[in-house]
């Protein structure tokens, strides 16, 4: 008995002399799945230059992500909706919202025939999207693509059948063009469609789109190119089609204007070469810690995110912050106590 | 409720019960501490506790929605987070229709895979590899179910339920457009996943006739036809009805195959070939991003899955109890 206390002792003693030394820390996050590939690109890349710092981040939903950040079980949360002021002051105001990189949302669709860069007019998305376009000949499509032999075959729409950032995003725009898609459907993370069948994730969407000919549906730019899905042409505000690409989505996002608080949700952005559909995406921390080396962690994490990683971002199919708005959020990154 | 009545008469048979010894040496016996007693108390009390834990959860999490929505939440046929507007009828009916279809599918095959199984149409051995095979089927995780009705029987749906559509669409049951993601494609997928829980219960069932009846059934001139149908069938009938009750429940509440399958749409329609939900699909996809009043809402649509659950259960116990009543005097 005696002798296992002793060894107890010694092990116990030889781990707190380990701990003294290199005091690892590991930071918890987790939230919007949408970004999540970079995100943990940007942990491993970091701990490479800070062995001592491990960061990990669970892609659990944006919805999830707040309230696990909220109720204190994450070091730092992750939103595609930012958190809205009810959601603040249920943590008593002690969180800044740092835009972290942001994304395109495109149109991918599997018609036999019709390669990429269909060029769809406002009218005809609405319409699509609200079941009034209902074979790919429509005159709605037709009438912008005249080179293309569109088929008669019916039109199957393919939504997310969980509540998603994603689907905010993708209807706030749409209810902002389309009138009668905002009275009919409305805007949020889970909308009654009008028609269609809804999968699980980009990747349940994603397989739909692959699986069913006819079939068009919204999924993020990195996760469409990766499947290497056809892609849509969408209109925007200045009338022109603009096909997704990182450079129309950086674009876009060189023509928002931050605000303060950094909750910027563009909706239907003005500029002539902007792809129409685009969102900023939110890291979560707290304005002061109770833990000294945890917030120090924090801090040098986002900011590696913020500098060196912003170059991780294209490759994975993100678009890089302008370097106006990272010169913004890093001096706000300061203030974290 | 049958097997384990088996189990603790076959028990009774290899162990008989040794007669009690007399009444002081009992006293004796019970005076001690018996902590056998002690734990299985306590085993089972904590299977009431943990389930009334678990219904208390789930009413009290949904008594917010039951409050603000009362019973037009069951007959509301909008389901619309964004709006908070809540009405889970065309989810109701998905999951009884997918589980009735896939009942009315694999009921008459799991019970003509049974008598196969049970009467002497084959040698002993190939039987027992036949029954083997048809039961490992329940051993299947559903999420491998869900992929291979997604790569087989969605196609297969596809390019059927198009041909049904464009020559019987005039019936609404097969009305178009149709979906690879539909009811039927769904209900398909279940019925291969109730079928060994079918088969299995059935051939117990159809083994249990006593040999004496059969063999009465031929003395009197029956064919195999008329022995089977007249005869062996009715006698098993308690146990092939308790097998249709158990694949009923376990198809109301089948998830993950479902979710991947059935389309995962809220709207009300009668045709076999559109895309449909039910509730155990719909807690699954949702739950997880649900915020405020989705969530009561979430559990409310839990509440009525457990209760409709138990209605069924509930009912299958009634059948159960007065077909025993009606074939007791036959064995």
């Amino acid at each position: 008995m005696n002798c296992y206390f002793i060894t107890g002792a010694l092990v116990s003693s030889l781990l707190f002399s380990i701990g003294l030394q290199a005091s690892p820390v590991t930071i918890n996050g987790s939230g919007a799945t949408f970004p999540a590939p970079l995100y943990m690109r940007w942990a491993s890349d970091f701990k490479k230059s800070n062995p001592d710092v491990t960061v990990n981040y669970q892609g659990v939903g944006s919805g999830a992500g707040v309230k696990q950040f909220t109720d204190g079980i994450t070091d730092f949360g992750a939103s595609d909706v930012a958190m809205s002021d009810a959601e603040i002051a249920k943590v008593s105001d002690n969180v800044l919202l740092l835009p972290a990189t942001a994304g395109t949302i495109v149109l991918a669709y599997n018609i036999p025939g019709v390669p990429a860069g269909l060029k769809l007019s406002r009218q005809a998305v609405a319409g699509i999207l609200l079941g009034t376009v209902k074979v790919w000949n429509d005159p709605l499509i037709a009438k912008e693509n005249p080179d293309s032999k569109l088929p008669s075959t019916p039109v199957t729409v393919v939504t997310r059948a969980d509540g998603s950032g994603t689907t905010a995003v993708f209807t706030a725009h749409i209810a902002a063009v389309s009138p009668d898609f905002a009275t009919k459907v409305g805007s949020g993370k889970q909308v009654t469609w009008p028609v269609g069948v809804s999968g699980k994730g980009n990747d349940g969407v994603t397989a739909l789109i692959k699986q069913t000919p006819g079939a068009i549906g919204y999924v993020e730019f990195g996760y469409a190119a990766n499947n290497k899905l056809t892609m849509a042409s969408l209109q925007n505000k200045s009338g022109n089609f603009v096909a997704p690409t990182i450079e129309s989505g950086a674009a876009t996002l060189a023509s928002v204007a931050l605000p303060a608080n950094f909750r910027a949700f563009i909706t239907d952005p003005e500029g002539a070469n902007d792809y129409p559909i685009a969102t900023l995406t939110w890291l979560l921390v707290k304005k002061s810690n109770t833990d000294a080396a945890k917030a120090a962690a924090i801090k040098a994490f986002v900011n590696y995110g913020l500098t060196t990683g912003q170059q991780a971002a294209p490759e994975l199919g993100y678009i890089s912050l302008p370097d106006s708005v990272v010169e913004k959020v890093t001096a706000a990154l300061q203030t974290v106590k | 409720m049958t097997l384990s009545a088996e189990e603790s008469v076959a028990d009774e048979g290899r162990h008989p019960i040794p007669v009690l010894p007399d009444a002081p040496v009992r006293r004796e016996y019970r005076r001690r501490f018996d902590l056998l007693r002690a734990v299985s108390w306590l085993a089972s009390a904590s299977v009431v506790v943990l389930l009334v834990f678990i219904l208390g959860e789930i009413l009290t999490k949904a008594f917010p929605a039951v409050h603000r929505f009362g019973l037009g939440f069951v007959t509301g046929i909008q389901w619309s987070p964004n709006r908070d507007v809540f009405g889970v009828l065309p989810v109701i009916l998905g999951t009884v229709e997918s589980s009735l279809l896939a009942l009315a599918l694999a009921l008459p095959l799991g019970l003509a895979i049974a008598l196969f199984l049970s009467e002497n149409f084959l040698p002993d051995s190939v039987r027992q590899a036949i029954r083997f095979v048809v039961e490992l089927l329940a051993a299947i995780p559903s999420v491998v179910y869900g992929l291979w009705g997604i790569f087989v029987i969605i196609p297969l749906v596809q390019s059927l339920g198009g041909l049904l559509a464009r020559h019987l669409g005039f019936i609404p049951l097969f009305e178009g457009p149709a979906y690879g993601n539909s009811l039927l494609t769904a209900s398909l997928v279940l019925a291969l996943m109730v079928l060994p829980t079918i088969t299995a219960i059935s051939r117990t069932a159809l083994v249990a006739v006593p040999n004496s009846l059969r063999e009465g059934a031929y003395a009197l001139g029956a064919t195999r036809w008329e022995a089977i149908l007249g005869v062996i069938i009715p006698t098993a009938a308690p146990g092939i009805v308790a097998s249709t009750i158990l694949a009923f429940g376990r198809a109301m509440g089948e998830t993950m195959a479902v979710a991947m399958l059935i389309g995962n749409s809220q709207r009300l329609s009668w045709s076999l070939l559109s895309p449909s939900n039910t509730l155990a699909a719909l807690l699954a996809n949702q739950f997880a991003e649900a915020e405020g009043i989705q969530i009561n809402a979430l559990m409310y649509a839990a509440i009525l899955l457990v209760l409709l659950t138990l209605v069924v259960n509930m009912a299958g116990e009634a059948v159960l109890r007065r077909t025993q009543k009606a074939t007791a005097g036959l064995a």
